[in-house]
């Protein structure tokens, strides 16, 4: 214990980094990412590497029609993304997209099921999307009111409200069946296409031109309004807050009927506009894959229109894979796991730097400060790339990775 | 290794018990603390050589060398971001040292963990207590210790280290229950437990009262003749004469000397610290056409759980003037302040604010949006920065907009809300968006008016030091000109520098004919600032007082006591 | 009437894993870990050790023996969700990532690894069954006490289980007093409360959160093992182990960090899992069966307001849940 020892390595926190050093971190890390993806495509499914990709890009982006169901996907996942985010600004873990996208849908599917061919097409459309805005809304703003009044904790609130969204959308499923027994409604007023959203260009053209106005929109909500001040506050302080003159409680529900009447509003999209139908499934968890988007891309719109764009992609190509080579769906699951798992620690390397401990410090002289700040940097590279190695040996090494971190701390 | 200190410590304190027979007058005191330090003077405790320490591209120590005997009580002296706090959490384990090492008993060790500070008998008291809320105090003592979990046994030990050095502490009573005094005996007996030898304490007297500060030293005095070295961590000056062995002084990471106590006087620590010579005056002007602004008539507010934390308070603050409100820590000033600035409802009384023309608006049923709407420019500089005053991790600018997001909004702005007070209410709704450029150019003005030691004006708050902090805070509620300034604990945690640097912004405050209702704990400066003082004693008002004449024993006595209804 | 008898035995078969993950969960959380990949562990756990059950039938040709039988697809379902906690300890502890988001990214990655060797398995093993059944490998599992059958109601409702149902009980009832009356216990809590403290009275932060979010995780790992080898009878069918995970964590809370409480909490949540069989709907009205199965996630959401209301401070999430912790941050 008394004799000197330093140890191995020791955490500092940066100050800030450039933004274009941390995008490099995250292309690398991405890179990485995909590259693990690759050897775990290639060993389980004895495909050659070159043919993965070819595969991947193939389901991404290998037919024109290929390609704009990958933008409209892309396009669904960024409105999901976006919903959440100013709850997510204001530290309100609003999990139950899910539940507020589907009740969404089933307010639509509503609609065209009871008035479709009733009312006028025009009329119908506006009554779908104010009252899947409205149950959507409706949705988010049960658990905010639980935590504006008692601080209930929203995760687990929102969850159960996912769970309680897809019980009555199955209890609809079933009450509207057709054909009776079938468990399920098929597409809705398949001949007449009532209550169907009209097509701009073509039927993939207009949830992305939505996806790109509610960007900008967000961007500039969160940004620029009296509001989006109003979000950063409370999610910081709520006592802030209240000296402020901002009441909590109010900006908590306000956020939440915004977010969760635009997943509302995506649902509608889902339904009148690209499924025609609602099953329980028609969210296909996405409101749990927009979750991480909004997070990984920092509650920033522009980059988040990226990261969804990455996860689709990725999901698409491995469903081409697993669809080629006779494998389970699910491979696209893992697949985004992966990616998600290493997106998640590279920014450790954008708010942390890893010194390295020189044998002699009694050597090491006061070096100029940007000297230092060099070899941080180039410290903080290789550790990326070990745990890079770690994780292609499906996580046997982060163990190994663990002890040395470990033993850092120990005496 | 940690058992045998502990049974050394304990050995020695066998012989200690006898030795206090200094309860008598504090002369008497100081000699025997000296004579016993000559005696043991020789031997080293600690010894830091060349210690570096960065942050980011910051040094926040450099190079710093420094002793500590056996059984001397060192003070260490600096300003806010100093070094002082770094320095020490290197020696507790919380830091490692870019460079340098540190000997303990003449023995280079390398401290990495908390838990090797401790095996070293090395233990440390932190500026913000490092305890389990909803564990008993007991519990928190025995955290972190090996072997099999005996509550019974650690209480009996726990009790015997409190009547050694004459603490009290109720060892089954949870932490949440307890007063910040009580907090800090625990911490200090979590220390003790552990066998500590060298003992730092990281400014504990802050957030005491002065009786618990003298109660404190009594508990120090006591361990260090025992034979432990101890480094107390202070900003006040006459603390530090009254209880250390010696002194040493850093400033901006860097280390400047050191001296007997004895030999040092407060103007010269004070240079020392400041690397230039202060001024320590308060100017104190004669207030002009001092005119009501605020009347407080029969306030009475319930904590959350219905207990009277302000009973029937009436008083006056003058536009052009400084009320000063005296009183133990937590008898009421917070609630007041909270109260008139719309942040408590009261059970009942009133809170007048009186135009120039002499109209009143109650404020009792107002918050502070609706205060703010009325046009009624008033500042509230709260206790709790960070969590109340400020957001911590927003920058600078952004924290400016804090009162004024709502206009996008600039002084005239403000102006204008008082002609046209409804108009501008409505136009202010029906905006969405807000002004990000003037409360950026605010931030710019704050920072270069004030001195706030910044890389930027997109840093964030939380990453300033305690003072600067503080200076960001009063430069926004400066800034919009207001007619009523409140300020809690404006200068708690603030070196000499800052401090005075914040009562002359006040006092300019009040020559601009703001009225200022200024909370305090020193004494020394309430008595020096305010015009007048009002003095509260659990949660009542137990007299006003003139500031000019009044003596410090009368006011001290009335906080502790309901005082003569004088002066009034 | 609901005949008890038979209720009981099927909601404690129901809670089991319920138990197990909310045991699980309750020792990460009290760490300050919020695992929200607790649903994927579970996947992951169940899956591990229907690919180790496989293997050793495969290899066994018939000739079971009993201890390995267990012991094979147990060690499989233990180290897979150790893995699972390494990364997540690997993330938000070394790495500080979120853990919120950690925990979603872990619980789609473990539900698509179920789901996929679920699917896959057969294909990749080049084997000629048309679907995994490894009612074998299950009989070990579920093989309850001789005796029971003869003790009537007595031995149908309390003697009639596998063991891992009475592991999951006695897990529970140990870690309920590990962490209340250890020194062990004492280091836990204080470092899910204040790591910060725990880490200045020199007790290793970085280690316990380690140790019990692993711990915790293997823990979680043993529910999916139980709903596969025991309560689905070695069948793995995908996405047939549902929400369970998530309940378990919602659990979590209605039980209050307490595992001894977590044990009636199960029961009576595996209870209402199933209560809707239970409630008479007639044959033309199969929809309100959808409704009743609403019924414990109502439940769930009305007990997490109760509590949330009742503010008490000891009943109160460890507080510094869902933080990462930096020694060194200022």
């Amino acid at each position: 214990m008394n004799e000197k020892k330093n140890p191995l390595f020791h955490i500092v926190k940066r100050k800030s980094m450039p933004l274009s050093k941390q995008m490099m971190v995250r292309l690398i890390a991405v890179a990485v990412a995909i590259a693990v993806c690759a050897i775990v495509t290639v060993i389980t499914t004895g495909m050659n590497p070159l043919s993965v990709f070819a595969a991947t890009f193939r389901g991404a982006f290998g037919s024109g029609r290929k390609i704009w169901i990958t933008l409209q996907d892309t396009a669904i996942l960024l409105l999901i993304a976006l919903a959440l985010t100013p709850a997510f600004k204001m530290k309100f873990w609003n999990i139950g997209g899910e539940g507020q996208v589907l009740m969404g849908g089933l307010a639509s599917a509503a609609c065209m099921i009871v008035l479709g061919d009733k009312i006028p097409d025009p009329v119908l459309n506006l009554l779908m999307i104010v009252s899947s805005v409205f149950l959507g809304a409706l949705w988010g703003a049960i658990p905010a009111l639980f935590k504006a009044k008692w601080k209930t904790n929203e995760t687990l609130s929102t969850l159960m409200m996912n769970y309680i969204a897809i019980q009555i959308v199955a209890f609809f499923t079933i009450y509207w069946e057709v054909p009776k027994g079938s468990g399920k409604i098929g597409i809705i007023n398949q001949s007449t296409n009532a209550g169907w959203l009209m097509q701009i260009g073509n039927k993939y053209l207009l949830p992305i031109l939505i996806s790109v106005i509610v960007t900008v929109g967000i961007y500039v909500y969160m940004k620029y309004t009296k509001h989006g001040y109003e979000i950063a506050v409370v999610g910081e302080s709520e006592r802030t807050a209240r000296y402020a003159g901002i009441r909590p409680g109010k900006v908590i529900i306000r956020t939440m009927l915004l977010s969760g009447g635009l997943c509302g509003f995506v649902g509608m999209l889902l339904v009148g506009g690209i499924h025609h139908t609602i099953t329980t499934t028609i969210t296909g968890g996405q409101g749990f894959t927009a979750v991480m988007v909004s997070w990984l891309a920092q509650f920033n719109p522009f980059t988040m229109m990226g990261v969804s764009l990455l996860i689709i992609f990725l999901s698409h190509g491995a469903s081409e894979i697993s669809t080629s080579c006779g494998l389970n769906q699910s491979f696209g699951e893992i697949i985004t796991g992966i990616i998600l798992f290493f997106i998640i620690g590279c920014e450790f390397f954008i708010q942390y730097k890893v010194i390295f401990r020189k044998k002699e410090t009694e050597n090491t002289k006061e070096g100029p400060a940007g000297q230092k700040e060099e070899t941080g940097q180039d410290s903080a590279e290789k550790p990326e790339n070990e745990a890079g190695n770690a994780k292609e040996d499906s996580e046997e090494k982060p163990e190994n990775e663990t002890t040395q971190v470990d033993e850092e701390v120990k005496s | 290794m940690c058992c045998r200190l502990f049974e050394r410590r304990m050995l020695r304190e066998g012989e200690a018990p006898q030795k206090g027979t200094f309860w008598g007058p504090g002369r008497k005191r100081k000699k025997l603390r000296r004579e016993s330090r000559d005696q043991e003077m020789s031997e080293t405790a600690i010894e830091f050589k060349n210690i570096s320490k960065q942050f980011g591209n910051v040094y926040a120590n450099k190079n710093i060398s420094l002793k500590l005997y056996k059984g001397e009580i060192l003070a260490l002296l600096g300003e806010n971001g100093s070094g002082k706090t770094t320095l020490m959490n290197m020696l507790a384990g919380i830091y490692y040292p870019d460079e340098g090492s540190i000997a303990v008993d003449g023995k280079e060790v390398s401290i990495r963990s908390p838990k090797d500070a401790l095996s070293l008998g090395i233990g440390m008291v932190h500026q913000h207590f490092k305890l389990v809320d909803v564990l008993t105090a007991t519990e928190n003592v025995i955290l972190g210790l090996p072997g099999k979990l005996n509550i019974k046994e650690a209480e009996t030990k726990i009790r015997e280290i409190c009547d050694r050095y004459g603490f009290v502490v109720d060892p089954n009573k949870k932490i949440y229950d307890m007063t910040v005094s009580e907090k800090q005996t625990v911490e200090i007996v979590k220390v003790l437990y552990r066998g500590v030898n060298i003992l730092i304490l990281d400014e504990p007297t802050a957030v005491l009262t002065p009786q618990e500060a003298e109660r404190l030293f009594r508990v120090i005095w006591r361990m260090r003749n025992d034979g432990k070295a101890i480094i107390i961590i202070t900003h006040k000056m006459h603390e530090v004469k009254e209880i250390s062995d010696r002194v040493a002084i850093l400033r901006k990471g860097e280390y400047i000397g050191e001296m007997a106590t004895e030999d040092a006087d407060i103007q010269e620590l004070t240079n020392m610290m400041v690397g230039r010579a202060v001024s320590l005056n308060i100017e104190r002007k004669t207030p002009v056409n001092p005119k009501p602004k605020i009347e407080v008539e029969h306030l009475t507010i319930l904590d959350e759980e219905g207990v009277a934390k302000i009973s029937d308070v009436s008083f006056t603050a003058n536009s052009g003037e400084i009320l000063g409100i005296a009183g133990i820590s937590g008898c009421g000033q917070k609630e007041l302040l909270e109260c008139i600035s719309g942040l408590v409802k009261p059970l009942n009384g009133h809170v007048y604010y009186v135009e120039e023309d002499e109209s009143r608006t109650d404020l009792v049923n107002l918050n502070p949006l609706q205060i703010q709407q009325k046009g009624i420019a008033l500042s509230f500089v709260p206790e709790d920065r960070l969590g109340m005053g400020l957001v911590g991790s927003m920058d600078i600018a952004d924290n400016m907009m804090l009162r004024s997001f709502r206009y996008g909004a600039t002084q005239q702005d403000i102006d204008r809300v008082n002609k046209s007070r409804f108009l501008e209410n409505l136009k202010q709704k029906m905006q969405p968006f807000t002004d990000r450029k003037t409360p950026r150019n605010l931030a710019q003005t704050v920072v270069e008016d004030l001195n706030v030691v910044t890389p930027s004006i997109n840093t964030p708050v939380s990453n300033l030091s305690g003072g600067n902090v503080q200076k960001v805070l009063v430069g926004r509620e400066i800034a919009s000109h207001p007619k009523v300034l409140m300020t809690a604990y404006a200068v708690r945690g603030l070196d000499i520098n800052s401090s005075y640097q914040i009562y002359d912004l006040i006092n300019k405050q009040k020559e601009s004919g703001t009225a200022v209702i200024y909370v305090g704990e020193d004494l020394d400066v309430l008595l020096e600032l305010s015009d007048r003082i009002l003095v509260l004693c659990g949660g009542r008002v137990s007299g006003i007082i003139d500031g000019r004449g009044a003596n410090k024993e009368e006011v001290g006595l009335m906080m502790t006591s309901m005082g003569g209804e004088q002066g009034k | 009437m609901i005949d008890l008898v038979a209720f009981i035995p099927r909601a404690i078969g129901q809670s089991v894993p319920l138990l197990f993950g909310c045991t699980g969960e309750i020792i990460t959380e009290k760490s300050g870990n919020l695992n929200l990949g607790i649903p994927g562990v579970m996947y992951v756990g169940g899956i591990c050790g229907v690919i180790g059950a496989f293997a050793y039938e495969q290899a066994s040709k018939g000739n079971m023996i009993g201890i390995l039988a267990i012991g094979i697809p147990m060690l499989c379902s233990l180290i897979g969700s150790l893995l699972m906690g390494l990364l997540y300890c690997f993330l938000t502890v070394s790495l500080r990532a979120n853990q919120n988001v950690t925990g979603l990214a872990m619980t789609t990655f473990g539900v698509g690894f179920g789901n996929f060797f679920g699917g896959s398995l057969i294909k990749l093993s080049g084997s000629d069954l048309p679907t995994i059944s490894l009612s074998k490998t299950s009989s070990f599992f579920s093989a309850s006490l001789p005796f029971a059958d003869k003790l009537g109601w007595f031995g149908k409702i309390f003697l009639s289980y596998g063991f891992l149902t009475y592991l999951a009980i006695i897990i529970a009832a140990a870690a309920g007093l590990i962490i209340k009356k250890t020194r062990t216990g004492l280091h836990l809590r204080a470092v899910g409360e204040n790591p910060a403290t725990a880490d200045a009275a020199g007790i290793d932060v970085v280690r316990y959160k380690y140790i019990s979010t692993c711990l915790g995780c293997m823990i979680a790992g043993l529910g999916g093992l139980y709903y596969v080898m025991d309560y689905a009878s070695g069948i793995w069918s995908n996405d047939a182990f549902g929400d369970r995970g998530w309940l378990a964590i919602a659990l979590v809370i209605f039980c209050i960090w307490k595992p001894g409480l977590g044990i009636l909490a199960s029961i009576l949540f595996g209870g209402l899992y199933i209560v809707y069989l239970y409630i008479p709907a007639g044959m033309d009205h199969m929809e309100y069966k959808e409704l009743y199965k609403m019924i414990p996630y109502v439940v769930t959401l009305i007990v997490l307001v109760i509590t949330s209301m009742r503010n008490k401070k000891e009943n109160q999430p460890p507080a510094s849940l869902g933080l990462p912790y930096f020694r060194e941050n200022r």
